[in-house]
């Protein structure tokens, strides 16, 4: 059976813009009974969404940040409606979009556990029903009869959610708000989500923790600028995700290089030196010589810097240093501590660096080039301008990681 | 239209509950707590006491008396104009964050200002009585009064919750006109100070020109109100009401969006 029928639904906002009714004449003059007065540029949130879910099962929405799952939470929610489409919701539906909507700072846990709790549709005699156990859950015994605002955050949406949770309801749409409260809590609303869903009951988990998601959803739904980009198996979905967002990611690397490379080219106190020889451009490739800004752990990467002297230049050492972008220096070497020695160097030219395997874990770094003197003293110092990005799929943590093995024994007798 | 007030008359619980989170609220941590809502309109009737009764030397005998009769109920419309314009835009973590019937907020505004009103009233009868003036049976109007100051007041809190969501001097301009309004209707002064030619023209342009000489007509002068301008407020204020929900209902869709 079909718990939650989205119809081809869209969902229109309007677009902030400097408002245009200046005055209050402009507002008669417009007139002021006509909705249309107040309509602007209009920006699509959901276009042409479809989709059913059907009883008992756990779905997971994710999508970049902007992409319209919340305002598909919403409208599921019936907070908000469609510009166009229909939903057909069955059953009783509680949102945790916000937790303690309503909570009034200055009466008592006591008081807005029974607020709350009618504002999100429960009678007085359910309330107190259940008045213990959103108490007990919340694990605010102690202090239900102070004032809500004497209350700790994390107390405040520990008390919204055991609420929220006790609405008992068929359908339950929960909004990145499992980051609530510490490890015991968290286990806590696990468990409460895993009882739900052996009772049959229908969720819908909007969340950017992809591991959660992949963990408790039957299926995944992924929403990209507001359009519905796949539906499917968890790790499916959640794969072409991924590499989706890998893809931007490149390419807002190879963006920060470019204007990386823009403002090299300005004076700017990250670059110093005489200039008599010049590094004209800096580019990272690959292995088969393609130019990238994100590399996957593994990877070999090549360094090419390119030079431009204005007079034949002698004995000249080129160097690089690699940082992690909170400052800690990765590695540093030049040419003349490798050993190699340049008699001079003329016109124009490229050096590259080299590496085989990049044994970077995965983030951001921070890269230095530079031509100096033997004695140091720098033609051209290039420091921190450019970056590039290392991913992996091993989450181990650090700066290098070295090839390494585990081998485990036990002493026999 | 009426399925709307049917509506609200459901959500009479949660109405209930929000009225007692708005009183309880307004004076948990105040030390004198409930006893503000005698305290402020005291202060202000011995304000002006003072200026019309001592300064600009008005003969009228029991002037403090008089003056509650009609500066109790415009405390109530006053205080519920500016609370009932602000409430959808000051309720956006209700309308934005859960399913939640938006109407309800103006009439919560009304509603608690009104029992604050009804729980002032103690004042106004020791007022009264410390004055002699006999209490008749005319002040059997006064529930019928009360009624159509309702229905009034909510009226405008629809409408101007509602365009106050789209532009907020709204606010603003309430301020503004609410003075206005509190000079040009007999409270501070009775009907008569009015030169005669004007009072009808008045009476047609400000609803609550009747509103207060009938209060002011039942309770302290013990006689009739007149009965054709309370008819004509009835159907003025019936009018405002729909147009005012008529207003709020086209511009729902747009709360949960704009606030």
């Amino acid at each position: 059976m079909v718990a939650i029928d989205i119809d081809r639904v869209s969902k229109s906002f309007r677009k902030y813009t400097n408002r245009e009714i200046a005055t209050i004449k402009d507002l008669f003059v417009m007139g002021i009974f006509r909705k249309d007065t107040f309509e602007t540029e209009t920006f699509w949130a959901l276009r042409d969404v479809s989709f059913n879910i059907e009883n008992g099962k756990m779905i997971g929405i994710i999508g970049s940040n902007g992409s319209g799952k919340s305002t598909l939470l919403k409208l599921l929610a019936g907070i908000m409606g469609p510009t166009s489409g229909s939903i057909r919701v069955k059953g009783r539906v509680s949102a945790l979009i916000e937790l303690g909507a309503g909570f009034h700072p200055e009466l008592s846990g006591r008081e807005n556990i029974f607020i709350n709790g009618i504002i999100l549709g429960l009678s007085k005699k359910e309330i107190k029903d259940r008045f213990d156990g959103i108490v007990k859950f919340a694990g605010l015994e102690d202090f239900i009869d102070s004032p809500v605002k004497t209350y700790s955050s994390g107390m405040y949406m520990r008390l919204g959610f055991a609420i929220a949770i006790n609405v008992d309801p068929d359908i339950l749409l929960i909004d990145e708000i499992l980051a609530v409260g510490d490890e015991e809590f968290q286990h806590k609303c696990l468990n409460k989500i895993n009882d739900f869903k052996r009772k049959g009951k229908t969720l819908v988990f909007v969340s950017h923790d992809l591991g959660s998601i992949e963990r408790l959803c039957d299926e995944v739904v992924w929403i990209e600028d507001g359009v519905l980009k796949a539906r499917g198996l968890p790790r499916m979905v959640i794969d072409s995700y991924t590499g989706y967002v890998a893809s931007f990611e490149e390419e807002r690397a190879f963006e920060n290089h470019q204007s990386a490379l823009e403002g090299a080219k300005r004076e700017s106190p990250n670059r110093w030196g005489t200039r008599e020889i010049e590094i004209t451009n800096v580019r990272l490739t690959d292995g088969d010589k393609k130019e990238k800004y994100l590399f996957e752990y593994g990877e070999p990467i090549e360094i090419i810097l390119s030079y431009k002297t204005k007079r034949k230049i002698e004995d000249p050492v080129f160097g690089i240093g690699i940082f992690r972008d909170d400052g800690v220096c990765v590695f540093g070497t030049n040419t003349a501590i490798d050993g190699f020695s340049i008699s001079a160097v003329e016109g124009e030219g490229n050096v590259i660096f080299s590496i085989d395997r990049s044994n970077l874990v995965e983030g951001s770094y921070l890269l230095d080039v530079a031509i100096h003197k033997r004695d140091g003293q720098p033609y051209d110092y290039q420091s921190r301008l450019y970056s590039f990005v290392m991913r992996s799929k091993i989450k181990d943590v650090g700066i290098y990681r070295p090839d390494h093995d585990w081998l485990i024994t036990s002493k026999e007798g | 239209m009426f399925s709307g007030i049917l509506e609200v008359f459901k959500f009479r619980v949660l109405i209930q509950t929000l009225v007692l989170r708005e009183l309880k609220s307004r004076y948990r941590g105040s030390v004198l707590g409930f006893l503000w809502s005698f305290l402020n309109p005291l202060f202000l009737m011995g304000v002006y006491t003072l200026v019309f009764s001592v300064y600009l030397k008005n003969p009228m005998e029991g002037y403090p008396a008089f003056l509650f009769c009609g500066l109790l109920p415009w405390l109530w419309f006053s205080t519920s104009i500016i609370h009932g314009a602000a409430s959808i835009r000051g309720g956006g973590h209700l309308i934005k964050k859960v399913v939640f019937p938006a109407e309800i907020l103006p009439v919560v505004a009304v509603l608690s200002n009104m029992i604050n009103f009804l729980l002032s009233l103690p004042i106004l009868l020791i007022f009264l009585l410390s004055y002699k003036i006999t209490i008749t049976m005319n002040v059997l109007f006064f529930p019928f009064l009360l009624i159509i100051q309702f229905i009034l007041t909510s009226g405008l809190a629809f409408f101007l919750s509602a365009m106050n969501v789209h532009l907020k001097d709204v606010e603003q301009i309430i301020n503004n006109l609410l003075m206005l309004l509190f000079f040009l209707t007999p409270i501070l002064y009775p009907v008569t100070f009015i030169p005669e030619k004007y009072r009808g023209f008045f009476l047609i342009l400000n609803p609550l020109f009747p509103l207060m000489t009938s209060y002011q007509d039942i309770l302290f002068n013990g006689r009739l109100p007149d009965i054709k301008g309370l008819g004509y407020l009835l159907i003025i204020s019936v009018l405002i009401f729909l147009i005012g929900y008529n207003v709020f209902n086209r511009f729902r869709d747009t709360f949960a969006e704009e606030v």
